[in-house]
């Protein structure tokens, strides 16, 4: 496998001119999301991940399910992330010692064996500012010298010995709308794909339960591992015991058949005008199903058409940018007032003798409305057996505009 | 040596690799060391000063810039000797880093790496082993990693020490190695395969994933070696982590497609119709046969599926995927429909994801439109999309297209069309196309649509419109003049070879249908020729050749001058047609009799193409898999083979244990044998029809067919009493335990008991402490859910029924049999809650089955018996009750307890359990003996006694230091019940199976005040431990146990008649016990 290029091998060594084969894909793609992720060579097979503006190659010598290798790829990245804060080609190349040391965990002989993160930090500290200086007079190491336990439980997902001052449980009912709106307002495509993430610091070996109000709403439903289905099958009752620390509890989609709530919507009216290099932009947004809840963090960002050169606008709240080489714009709107609706008016200069632009371009809008899960979804209670002292406990809601895009 | 590295590196940009040296170094240990190393020169050796020094720091700094130079593909193998002698480093970062190295270069130094094996083998060795279990796997998987053809026999060696390892984790670690093995030195295949034969019987959920996975890279061919594993791996299944899960599952899959018959309709039906055209009576009489049966699903089969459909809502996109697949591949066709709004939610994962799971929408699109209709819009592009998932979004909207959806897609695709991403705007018109063709109603419209496209701005949309349109004029020999005259004039403007091709053919064909326009073209083409694409110029010549066979008059002199063009041409290929054409159509002497065909040959009516799918072939690759992605065989690719016409024989999947427990009960279960399989489709419809309730029991119950599963329902309460390493003993134990049922050995069980007796006793606490001690915690418990009183009581009650019998269960942790030196990493016992325990047990695999889950008894009090007065017992008294609870020695006893009171005013000393006189059969497990009892001092023991389902006397005696005292217990029959939960569906179910000789019933006559629900509800329970059956109607009163022996069901029903009479009912396999029942119940229903 390699990472840019980073390489790391497990059975017998590849040389690294497999890799020209891939290369060669991203050179023959226009853009790097266009890279196929599965590419065939004579005697190799590649599966490639992209993320964080990062290529995670690994490379097949047998039949694999694809998705197998995608899916550890991914967990590969998030493993850096959580180490790191961030995946990227910086946090890599500083920390090249603890990326080689955690691949060694995660993968012998090109099957997975620890990926859960809980585990993976009592082999492997990750690394801090404090750590490394402490490291650097004592001469300790990263590495743990106690062997994990939970690899051998029956929770594996939870470290032993957890332990707290405050213990804590927080939920983030988090909900994103996907939508396709039409030129003239009417909905194409909407639905609510929700996560609950979960930030849970409690001590020893919690079990939790987390009830809903309306368990009924929750139309395809998966799950963390530590979820005993059985329980969801038979009560819809959430029933755990959980990670230390953050991790996504459960993901799920509203079913289908409850009509979407849009909360805003675009007036807009873009035209370019025939045989004239310049053309009209008026975008407005308001409130639509909001709940009474304020809208805000609202970002357009609109991709125009190649023949546009620059673009003169007002807006009447925020602030734009326009970028002329990826042609992109980007609205940073910020709150709705119902009082007085944000506007985004102005001239559209394009290349002059270029025909006009046969579409007009798609809007995407983001968002955010604090407080509100806009599916109706409720926490009902939390409770906890196995441990005696009393957590605090919290669970927030935040609705967010997903894959939400208006045609115009 | 020092020298050549330099060398090396000088040339290869050293200056790289030092820069990464220094900065590993820089930001492991800011303070120190930066400027120590910056000498170019000197790096590796001062890297190898570093490893010889005598400080763990500095050796530390020096693997970590070695680890970065392989990172980086640079060469750092001359550092190999001063590497090795580190590998036997205290320090563990040092050490891992070292294996590292080791790993990666021990294939180009062998003989070297013959230096640090040996320390892997000290780690390994049965003396003196390394005691934690995570270095002997380590020490095993860097051994392994090491490719030096040499040491194969010590890594078998390794290998086969470690697959018996105690450690569960050491054992995963082999089956890793045994591929590695294999790949290093095929030669070994025999003798790895007995190792994975035995592997595969591990019981662990951890070796489970592993083991699969050498098999399949090992002996995949070897399918025998999985019957008698195939129902554990089923079961185990979902507690294995995902990525055993999506190996097994593969498996699993190509598994039943060689075992199962196919569920298949369509399949049936064909074989009948084949059956038809035999003659001979015994197939006739065998066709009548199937006719009269249809088909069943093999039970097994039905376990597959059922467990599996659980992980369809795993987080991991692999896991799912391959349950997809499964279900693809191997459940019947009305069932595969789940799988839809799973994979249709990954959707909404990263790009990756997305391209496999949507290709493989694809091919199942092509085949079951049906499946994922419903999921339509969730295709809709989106201009964000990466190309390569639109064009897959569009190939399954095409496939989904039909006449009810077909105008909303077309408006839809009407958007896409104007994308600016053009290579998608042309796949939407070759989509627009392949509707055309597939739905007829609306090919007019599309091809409207495509001819208004032909005045698209963008050269790429009319050009790609111009090429369809072609497509489906050819297709559509109807009279299209208007739209080829059109087509003719687009020749003027546009540019794109392909599309001036088209419609100079198109022009060519059709060129009868426009005699006026046809000339013209080829006027204003001959003159343009020398500067047109070799694929129009082509066409050109076709066009040439067709006019002057049709319209020689007018095109004679305009071909021959397109043709002596075509002559000279630098395109050989136009060359060579100019010359073949010109033989052909030009009458002169030389030519034969070929030129008299010419029109024919030219003016054939063509065929017109076939706008398919690229993915309508793929659906013979197994999918998910790495070859259907591709649409080619991967190596490695193994084929599903289809479905056999004859199952082979189902009874190879039967573990032994399955037919002792037969022979116990035989009556039992030899009439199940067939209700069983009608059950299981019953539940299966269940199933389909909708979510309730039910679904889940049904699902949790219906292999209460396997004997197996029935046997094993007390030790999964067990295990899931249990975490940590305890549930690792628990394990241990259960496997024993059936392992010493299967040999129906009471020599076993004698020992297990031993074991049992001998670790409670080392334990140090008797049981009774133990259990007080889970009992305050149920008690806390039920406190913490008297203050969350949200939820209905009903299901409280039922929470709590699930919950109480398992609590008593954690007092096992103490009677473990497992040696707790073998697993050293002491795990702390997390403090369980009862509801963990009763969850737990859902997760359990072996609690997965049986509709005879046993519930909570109905408090009653507790009716005491004397067994020893204080007068015949010298001062010593004891009393019995029965505490209805599961018993904790064993499952097939029933637990009683015993109150020893001493009423002397002396210390009786050694009370214990003497001799037993028991009859044939009957067990009893006796208490620890009592060191002393002070004067008025009580105790409680438990004893646990197997009564065979009888009312049989169990006789011991009772003896104190001095004296020895016979006593006997007899037991009610009611006490020889458990209770069992179940529906009242179910009830009615199992009812109707123990009708006939299986049912007793009597008449009670009584005051109608007795009827009363609530009262008739207390004197049952109080007669007989049985559960209360929920019940629909006011005037029935059900309740169900199960005989604890042997399990079988104890079915009661009390129904109330006019009058003051009411009917009892008890449905039992055990007719004695019924009838006993029957008459201990009768009085006490009619009293007063």
């Amino acid at each position: 496998m390699s990472l840019g290029e980073y390489e790391k091998h497990w059975k017998s060594v590849v040389s690294q001119s497999v890799c020209d084969y891939f290369f060669e894909a991203q050179e023959k793609a226009a853009d790097v999301e266009n890279v196929p992720p599965v590419i065939s060579t004579p005697h190799h097979y590649l599966i490639s991940i992209y993320r964080d503006k990062l290529f995670f190659v690994s490379v097949i010598q047998t039949e694999v399910p694809p998705l197998f290798v995608i899916e550890f790829l991914h967990r590969v990245a998030d493993t850096f992330q959580d180490y790191f804060g961030e995946c990227s080609e910086a946090a890599i190349k500083d920390n090249v010692v603890i990326v080689y040391e955690l691949l060694e965990e995660m993968l012998d002989n090109g099957f997975p064996l620890a990926t859960e993160s809980n585990i993976l930090k009592e082999l492997i500290k990750p690394p801090t500012i404090l750590r490394s200086v402490v490291n650097s007079i004592t001469g300790s190491s990263n590495v743990g010298d106690t062997l994990p336990t939970g690899q051998l439980s029956n929770i594996p997902w939870r470290r032993a010995g957890v332990k707290y001052t405050n213990n804590e449980a927080y939920f983030d009912v988090v909900e994103e709308i996907d939508a396709i709106i039409d030129k003239s307002g009417s909905t194409v495509f909407a639905e609510i794909q929700g996560v609950i993430d979960a930030c849970i610091k409690l001590s020893g070996m919690p079990d939790l339960s987390l009830s809903f109000m309306n368990p009924r709403l929750l139309d395809d439903v998966s799950f963390h591992p530590c979820i005993r289905f059985k329980r969801w099958e038979s009560e819809r009752v959430l029933s755990f015991i959980p990670p230390d620390g953050n991790f996504r509890l459960i993901s799920y989609r509203v079913s289908s058949q409850n009509l979407v709530a849009i909360p805003v919507y675009v007036k807009h009216s873009i035209s370019f005008k025939e045989n004239s290099s310049c053309g009209r932009f008026d975008i407005t947004i308001g409130p639509k199903q909001n709940m009474g809840k304020t809208i805000e963090a609202i970002t357009v960002t609109v991709h125009m058409p190649k023949v546009v050169l620059n673009m003169n606008l007002t807006p009447t709240q925020g602030s734009y940018t326009f970028d002329p080489v990826t042609k992109v714009l980007t609205w940073d709107v910020g709150k709705i007032t119902p009082q007085k609706l944000p506007s985004l008016k102005g001239l559209v200069n394009l290349q002059s003798g270029a025909p006009k632009p046969e579409e007009n371009p798609s809007l995407n809008i983001q968002f955010k409305i604090q407080q509100l899960a806009i599916s109706g979804l409720k926490v009902n209670r939390l409770d906890m057996y196995g441990e005696k002292y009393k957590p605090f406990k919290g669970v927030k809601y935040v609705t967010k505009a997903g894959k939400f895009q208006v045609r115009t | 040596m020092s020298s050549n590295s330099f060398a090396y590196n000088e040339q290869s940009g050293g200056g790289e690799a030092t820069e990464l040296g220094q900065e590993a170094t820089s930001t492991i240990s800011p303070s120190g060391a930066f400027g120590l190393f910056s000498s170019d020169m000197k790096k590796n050796e001062d890297l190898k000063q570093m490893l010889e020094s005598n400080k763990d720091s500095a050796k530390l700094d020096a693997m970590k810039r070695i680890v970065g130079m392989i990172a980086k593909g640079k060469n750092a193998s001359e550092l190999f000797p001063a590497v090795v002698k580190n590998v036997a480093s205290k320090n563990i970062e040092i050490k891992k880093l070292v294996y590292v190295y080791l790993v990666r270069y021990a294939e180009e130094q062998q003989d070297l790496a013959l230096l640090s094996i040996s320390t892997f083998q000290r780690a390994l060795k049965v003396n003196g082993r390394d005691p934690n279990q995570l270095i002997r796997a380590s020490a095993l998987r860097v051994l392994s990693s090491i490719r030096v053809p040499i040491i194969v026999p010590i890594m078998m060696l390794a290998i086969k020490e470690a697959s018996a390892d105690l450690s569960p984790y050491v054992r995963k670690n082999a089956a890793h190695a045994i591929q590695k093995l294999y790949s290093l030195d095929p030669e070994q295949k025999e003798m790895l395969i007995e190792i994975i034969e035995k592997l595969l019987k591990d019981k662990s959920t951890l070796v489970a994933g592993s083991v699969v996975m050498a098999f399949e890279e090992v002996c995949p061919d070897r399918i025998d070696l999985i019957h008698k594993n195939y129902r554990k791996l089923c079961n185990l299944l979902v507690d294995v982590e995902e990525w055993g899960q999506v190996v097994i599952i593969h498996m699993l899959t190509r598994y039943a497609r060689t075992q199962f018959v196919s569920p298949w309709k369509e399949g049936d039906g064909l074989e009948d119709n084949e059956k038809d055209f035999y003659d001979s009576d015994e197939e006739q009489k065998e066709k009548a046969d199937k006719r009269k049966r249809p088909y069943t699903m093999d039970p097994d089969h039905r376990l597959l599926i059922r467990n599996t459909k659980p992980l369809l809502q795993s987080r991991n996109a692999a896991v799912v995927m391959a349950v997809a697949q499964l279900y693809w591949h191997i459940a019947p066709k009305s069932e595969a429909g789940i799988i839809s709004k799973s994979l249709v939610r990954l959707l909404r994962s990263n790009r990756e994801v997305q391209y496999i799971v949507l290709q493989n929408i694809a091919t199942m699109s092509i085949q079951r439109k049906g499946m994922f209709e419903p999921y339509l819009k969730s295709f809709y592009v989106r201009s964000t999309d990466p190309t390569m998932i639109k064009i897959l979004k569009l190939e399954i909207l095409t496939n989904l297209a039909n006449e009810a959806n077909i105008s909303t897609l077309l408006r839809e695709f009407q958007t896409y069309v104007k994308s600016q991403d053009k290579q998608f705007a042309a796949a939407t018109i070759q989509t627009i196309g392949r509707c055309a063709t597939s739905i007829t109603e609306v090919s007019d419209t599309c091809l409207n649509g495509l001819v208004c496209l032909l005045s698209n701005r963008d050269e790429i949309v009319v050009a790609e419109s111009v090429v369809v349109i072609k497509k489906l004029l050819q297709m559509q020999p109807i009279q299209h003049g208007e739209i080829i005259k059109h087509m003719a004039k687009l020749l003027d403007s546009i540019t794109v070879p392909v599309a001036r091709a088209s419609i100079l053919w198109l022009i060519g064909e059709n060129c009868e249908r426009v005699p006026k326009i046809a000339p013209d073209v080829l006027r204003k083409t001959a003159k343009s020729f020398t500067s047109e694409d070799d694929l129009v110029k082509l066409q050109i010549l076709n066009l040439g050749a067709k006019l002057y066979l049709t319209n020689s008059k007018q095109t004679k002199l305009l071909t021959q001058y397109i043709l002596n063009l075509g002559k000279y041409d630098q395109n050989y290929d136009i060359r060579d047609r100019t010359r073949f054409i010109r033989q052909l159509i030009v009458p002169n002497e030389k030519s034969g009799a070929l030129s008299k065909y010419a029109k024919k040959i030219f003016l054939a009516q063509k065929p017109a193409p076939l706008l398919e799918s690229p993915f309508k072939d793929r659906d013979h690759f197994q999918l998910g898999t790495l070859s259907h992605t591709l649409n080619t065989k991967a190596t490695g690719y193994l084929e599903l083979s289809n479905w056999p016409e004859v199952a082979p024989d189902p009874s190879v999947r039967n573990v032994e244990v399955i037919e002792l427990a037969k022979e116990w009960t035989p009556a039992g279960k030899a009439k199940k044998e067939n209700p069983d399989e009608k059950f299981y489709s019953e539940s299966e419809e269940e199933e389909d029809s909708s979510e309730s309730s039910s679904d889940s029991e049904s699902a949790s119950g219906s292999e209460s067919g396997e004997d197996e599963e029935e046997d094993h329902s007390g030790d999964s309460g067990e295990d899931s009493g249990e975490s940590g390493s305890e549930s690792e003993a628990g394990k241990g134990r259960a496997a024993k335990h059936a392992k010493a049922r299967g040999k129906g050995d009471s020599k076993d069980v004698d020992k297990e008991k031993e074991n049992s007796k001998s670790s409670e006793s080392s334990s140090g606490e008797s049981s009774s402490i133990e259990e007080s001690s889970s009992d305050s915690e149920s008690e806390s418990e039920s406190e913490s859910e008297s203050e969350s009183r949200t939820i209905t009581k009903a299901k409280e009650k039922k929470t709590k029924q699930d919950r109480n019998p398992l609590t008593k269960d954690v007092s096992l942790l103490d009677l473990d049999d497992f040696n707790p030196v073998s697993s050293p990493v002491v795990l702390p016992t997390p403090a369980l809650s009862p509801s963990l325990i009763a969850d737990l047990e859902g997760l359990n695999l072996s609690a997965t089955s049986s509709v005879i889950s046993v519930s909570t008894p109905v408090f009653v009090p507790g009716k005491t018996h004397v067994l020893l007065h204080r007068m015949s017992g010298k001062g010593l008294a004891a009393h019995y009750f029965f505490p209805r609870q599961p018993c904790i020695f064993g499952d097939k006893m029933v637990s009683v307890q015993i109150t020893l009171n001493n009423t002397t005013d002396q210390k009786i000393e050694n009370i214990h359990v003497g001799g037993k006189k028991l009859p044939m059969g009957m067990q009893m497990h006796v208490f620890n003996p009592i060191e002393s009892l002070e004067p008025a001092g009580s105790i409680t023991v438990s004893v646990g006694i197997d009564f065979c389902d009888s009312t049989q006397t169990a006789s011991f005696q009772l003896c104190t230091k001095d004296d020895c005292f016979s006593v006997n217990i007899q037991p009610p029959v009611g006490e020889l019940l458990l209770p069992v939960a179940m529906s009242e569906k179910d009830f009615k179910k199992e009812q109707g199976m123990l009708s006939g000789m299986n049912e007793t019933s009597t008449t009670i006559i009584a005051a109608p005040q007795n009827f009363a629900s609530s009262v008739i509800l207390q004197k049952v329970v109080n007669v007989a431990n049985v559960g209360v059956v929920p019940s629909g109607q006011d005037n029935v009163h059900r309740f169900a146990a199960k005989t604890v022996h042997s399990g079988s069901l104890m079915l009661v029903t009390v129904e109330l008649k006019e009058g003051s009479t009411a009917q009892l009912i008890i449905n039992t396999e055990k007719t004695v016990i019924g009838s006993v029942l029957l008459r201990e119940l009768k009085p006490v229903l009619s009293q007063g």
